[in-house]
């Protein structure tokens, strides 16, 4: 068996065959290799018994179900109306200068991606992001910095 | 306080509170006794749309189904609203509780939470505490299970009928209404679906009894809320205060003495500039919110602020819709052109007609209340618009 045939039957034993385990399984790729390929949606769609275009569909509706390679962190950083006005472009700025990459994109070793996402729920401590499911709050460039260098040696 | 009109209240994250007793005391109680003190109460839903909560427990109860199920909506998704976040954080139990009151009353076997993929990271302590939920359940011999379900990262999934595709397996797009979720909910069945405030105050009531939650409030908007704090404010956070109060009263005690606006309800909400403060109550006899209370002072740019509204939707938009799908962009494109003086001023007014349009005729409540935030802002705003 392939390691995408074994990682879809596991997660569907796991959360089983029904239509109402699609979620959680597409969640279950993403949370293992970061995102889902079309060769992992074709096979899910096999093992739920169900087409490969119900499959595409539910997972492109969704922002965190990611269709495309992301790196081993993914960060989002909030860019809704409270953290953007409390200096989310900084924040932004310093994340692009310290992995050399812009918005939308992937550092080449494949270890972080880096993108913008909606109102994370942390408005009164903004700028606010997450790093995978780890919300980080009240950041300045320093803090990031330090967050980010964390990383970096994991 | 100076300001002696805004009481802050303690009930949601009361901490003492014996959770078991509470439960069991509900539970020697008749279903219709139940609801007629929620109905006295006058709990109105507080995730925004306000519909009476008693009323939803009774329809759905009154449905012959053997299956029902009641959810809790935990998909907190409007810009500036945190509250639910914390409810969860600190009392829990609270809203398990709550959700179990209603299992009887509808006599449901089992409820979900939908948690938003934002708040992943709070789902190990929630399974704790929901362990624990489970074996006060056991001990009282109610045959009630709760499952957690996590959304990943789309606002529109906040609203009740897409929620339930997206418990389904599906995207996230709203159904038709009627039949409403007290009829046909989850898995086509009758369903209580409930904001994680809502179920709290539901418990808190039967500890407290429906007096003590009349007592605060107005006759329209009864009780106390949670408010979710942000913006420009030197004490952002989350607040339980009565409800009742005017936005001038909220400015005096939130505001950092240049307030020029306050948008209450987020994006999906009411712009109130300075002139409407002190007519203007925050509440269902005047402006609505699901708590969300953001505050701008004169440095800010309201042009900026609908930018960012209208871009929000555009993104969240479900795609469905016509209204809404070429609406939320047209009316972003309309904006920076009338802004880069590509367009007249004029033209402002179309777009309101276009709101106005994405008002009446959009499937879901997300592209029916763009038109509150475009209304109010460029209405109140124009010259910022324009210059």
């Amino acid at each position: 068996m392939t390691e995408t045939k074994e990682l879809v039957k596991r997660l569907a034993d796991k959360h089983g065959r029904s239509r109402e385990s699609l979620i959680p399984i597409l969640q279950g790729v993403v949370q293992e290799e970061r995102f889902i390929s079309s060769e992992t949606m074709t096979e899910i769609a096999r093992e739920l018994d169900i087409s490969a275009a119900t499959v595409y569909g539910t997972a492109t509706f969704y922002s965190f179900l990611d269709t495309q390679p992301r790196g081993k962190y993914v960060i989002r950083v909030c860019k809704t109306i409270s953290c953007s006005m409390k200096g989310k472009h900084l924040i932004m700025q310093e994340l692009e200068d310290l992995l050399k990459i812009k918005v939308g994109e992937t550092t080449p070793n494949k270890k972080f991606s880096l993108l913008e996402t909606n109102c994370l729920g942390w408005c009164h401590k903004g700028p606010a992001m997450l790093v995978n499911d780890e919300a980080y709050t009240e950041l300045t460039p320093e803090k990031v910095r330090e967050i980010i260098n964390e990383y970096m040696n994991k | 306080m100076a300001n002696n009109f805004l009481r802050r209240v303690d009930l949601i994250f009361d901490q003492d509170c014996n959770f078991k007793d509470v439960l069991k005391s509900t539970y020697q109680r008749s279903n219709d006794d139940i609801i007629n003190e929620l109905l006295e109460s006058g709990l109105k839903g507080r995730g925004g749309a306000g519909f009476p909560t008693a009323l939803k427990w009774k329809f759905t109860s009154e449905q012959a189904d053997v299956e029902k199920y009641i959810v809790c909506n935990a998909d907190e998704g409007e810009p500036g609203t945190f509250k639910d976040r914390e409810i969860l954080f600190k009392v829990p139990l609270k809203v398990f509780g709550g959700m179990a009151i209603c299992a009887k009353v509808i006599n449901a076997k089992e409820g979900f939470l939908y948690l938003r993929g934002e708040y992943r990271f709070l789902l190990p302590e929630l399974e704790k505490q929901l362990a624990q939920f489970q074996s006060i359940l056991d001990e009282l011999k109610i045959d009630f299970h709760i499952k957690i379900i996590m959304g990943s990262g789309a606002y529109i999934c906040g609203e009740e009928s897409a929620l339930f595709e997206s418990m389904e397996g599906g995207r996230g797009e709203p159904r038709n209404k009627p039949p409403y979720p007290t009829v046909s909910g989850f898995r086509k069945k009758p369903t209580v679906i409930n904001n994680v405030e809502t179920l709290v105050y539901s418990f808190m009531i039967f500890r407290y009894g429906a007096h003590k939650f009349k007592e605060l409030g107005t006759a329209d908007s009864r009780g106390s809320k949670v408010f979710s704090v942000s913006g420009d404010t030197p004490k952002p956070g989350i607040y339980e205060l009565e409800l009742g109060m005017t936005v001038e009263q909220f400015v005096e005690e939130f505001g950092d003495g240049d307030t020029k606006a306050v948008q209450v309800g987020g994006a999906s909400g009411f712009c109130v500039p300075r002139k409407r403060f002190k007519d203007t109550i925050i509440g269902f006899e005047g402006v609505p919110t699901g708590g969300s209370m953001m505050l701008f002072n004169s440095s800010r740019s309201m042009y900026n602020v609908l930018h960012n509204y209208l871009e929000f939707f555009e993104e969240e938009s479900c795609g469905q819709c016509t209204p809404c799908r070429v609406g939320c962009q047209q009316l972003k494109l309309g904006i920076e052109a009338v802004k880069r003086g590509e367009r007249h001023a004029t033209y402002l007014e179309q777009l309101q007609k276009l709101a106005q349009t994405m008002k009446i005729t959009a499937k879901c409540g997300l592209g029916q209340s763009v038109a509150n935030s475009f209304f109010s802002i460029v209405e109140n705003f124009k010259e910022e618009m324009i210059y």
